[in-house]
């Protein structure tokens, strides 16, 4: 596509192009990698099985952790989403500003800013007996995380729901229904289908951005790598993290298509 | 408490300023180096030899499927490893470090060259087959062709991509804290732990990072204007 017709032409007629020596060369430094780290792991099995079961453990605390905040963002992104797209101005404003700050500031200092910030008020939560719930890093990265995730999620249902054409609120209102109802029955569950996509990513984007509750000293998939890797100076402990990270989000990315696939194959013609 | 901001020995203002231009020079410095990787890479997903193809996107799926965190501990620790194996070879006893700077500016790089790939591939489709033979049949050389009639189409076309990866950039910065880097956040933070007014440095760390990405808005605004000033009619 990028190569002229000329360059084409030659192409085909050699065998071993630039384009293809590169090639060969960089797989070959990708196998090696490949090789080198499964050698270490292979040759010290009994050390590294011991490792991945202690990682399996974090994995579970990472889906965990994942999976809650990304249930109560969902919760706390429909009102979000409706206040974005609402006409009163001040239930709008006040949702565009959650948005943008959440968005708009890096998700480890939005941690910080609960996790720390927060515990100056110790007093305060302890009087509201809230002090459990910022004690706890596990439960502040819970926290910070739902908050966030609700911020990108409710954009993406806004844009959806924006994205279903009117006709179809029209005729909801023709046939006598609700406003309650056709927002139910007719508006979300096709701004749903459009936000499938989006969705998938947003998943992906909190399953890498939790590494981050590892330095709140939450013991996630992270944390427990930098445990080992400061106990054992192992490099091999990240490559391995690295591994049991690409598996979780390219098997997710990969049922998320096929997910997409079914539940939109009405709309295939 | 705005003397604990303020600009001086009394106040907090002087080093986070040095923070915040840290933050900067590190996404500036990130950027150029991540466009053009990605450049070249999505010019490897886009190539008629299928080595090179596989080779290009097994690197955009394992850097776009990594915890950006995750990515620069491998390079903040695995780069010295890697030197000192290759300086090991002609060298007893090799010792070199690496810089902060420089390990947070390739991981933060190839994430975000990982990313402009898949930017730049979307941009490359959507330039037309004609282009190109246009830009052959004026007689001019692939590279010729590539940067007067491609690449400048390919900007416009990929700079809402582009931007919003700098906008993500700018926020990934703030991880090289955590490698001991006095970025933004790692200056609020060692204020917060002198202070106690943790609370106060986080919430100026962050209004900090609210006002950089309010600024980019503006000057990403006056760029694409820039770009699509052959547009008007």
């Amino acid at each position: 596509m990028n190569h002229s017709a000329h360059s084409t032409y030659i192409a085909r007629d050699k065998i071993f192009t630039a384009a293809r020596l590169l090639g060969v060369f960089l797989l070959f430094l990708w196998a090696l990698l490949a090789a080198s780290a499964a050698y270490a792991v292979v040759s010290d099995y009994a050390t590294y099985g011991k490792y991945f079961a202690t990682f399996l453990r974090g994995a579970g605390t990472t889906l965990l952790l994942v999976g809650i905040s990304l249930l109560i963002g969902a919760v706390l992104s429909l009102p979000l989403a409706l206040a974005r797209n609402s006409n009163t101005l001040l239930p709008r404003f006040l949702a565009y500003c959650y948005v943008y700050f959440f968005r708009g500031t890096p998700l480890i200092a939005q941690t910080f800013l609960v996790y720390y910030g927060f515990g100056g008020f110790r007093e305060f939560f302890s009087t509201v007996h809230l002090w459990w719930l910022f004690r706890d890093p596990f439960y502040c990265a819970l926290l910070v995380f739902s908050l966030n995730t609700a911020a990108y999620q409710a954009e993406i249902l806004r844009g959806a729901i924006a994205s279903v054409p009117r006709g179809q609120t029209e005729a909801g209102r023709a046939m006598g229904l609700s406003p309650l109802m056709i927002f139910f029955k007719i508006t979300l569950p096709q701004a749903l289908i459009i936000a499938l996509r989006p969705y998938g990513n947003e998943i992906i984007i909190m399953i890498k951005g939790s590494a981050i509750a590892s330095i709140i000293t939450v013991f996630d998939l992270m944390g427990e790598t930098r445990r080992t890797f400061s106990r054992t100076f192992d490099y091999n402990t990240y490559l391995l993290a690295a591994l049991m990270y690409l598996v979780m989000v390219e098997t997710l990315r990969r049922v998320w298509v096929k997910l997409e696939q079914r539940l939109t194959r009405h709309l295939l013609r | 408490m705005l003397e604990l901001l303020s600009y001086g020995d009394s106040g907090w203002g002087d080093e986070i300023i040095a923070g915040l231009s840290v933050t900067l020079s590190l996404a500036l410095a990130t950027l150029p180096f991540g466009l053009l990787a990605g450049f070249f890479i999505a010019l490897a997903q886009n190539s008629q030899d299928a080595t090179l193809r596989a080779a290009a996107n097994i690197y955009t799926t394992v850097f776009r499927g990594l915890p950006e965190l995750l990515t620069l501990f491998i390079v903040f620790y695995g780069l010295p490893l890697f030197l000192n194996a290759v300086y090991g070879l002609f060298h007893p006893a090799p010792d070199l470090q690496i810089n902060n700077f420089l390990a947070g500016m390739l991981a933060l790089g190839t994430v975000f060259s990982a990313y402009a790939a898949e930017v730049f591939q979307s941009a490359f489709r959507g330039i037309a087959k004609g282009q190109y033979e246009a830009g052959t049949s004026l007689g001019l050389s692939w590279i010729r062709t590539m940067r007067f009639v491609i690449v400048p189409q390919l900007l416009r076309l990929a700079l809402p991509g582009l931007s919003n990866l700098w906008l993500i950039l700018l926020k990934e910065t703030a991880l090289v804290s955590a490698i001991g880097l006095p970025d933004l956040l790692r200056q609020t933070g060692i204020a917060a732990r002198v202070s106690k007014e943790a609370f106060l440095f986080f919430g100026v760390a962050c209004l900090f990072y609210l006002l950089l990405s309010i600024l980019s808005s503006f000057a990403i605004g006056y760029i694409e204007r820039f770009t699509q000033r052959g547009e008007k009619i």
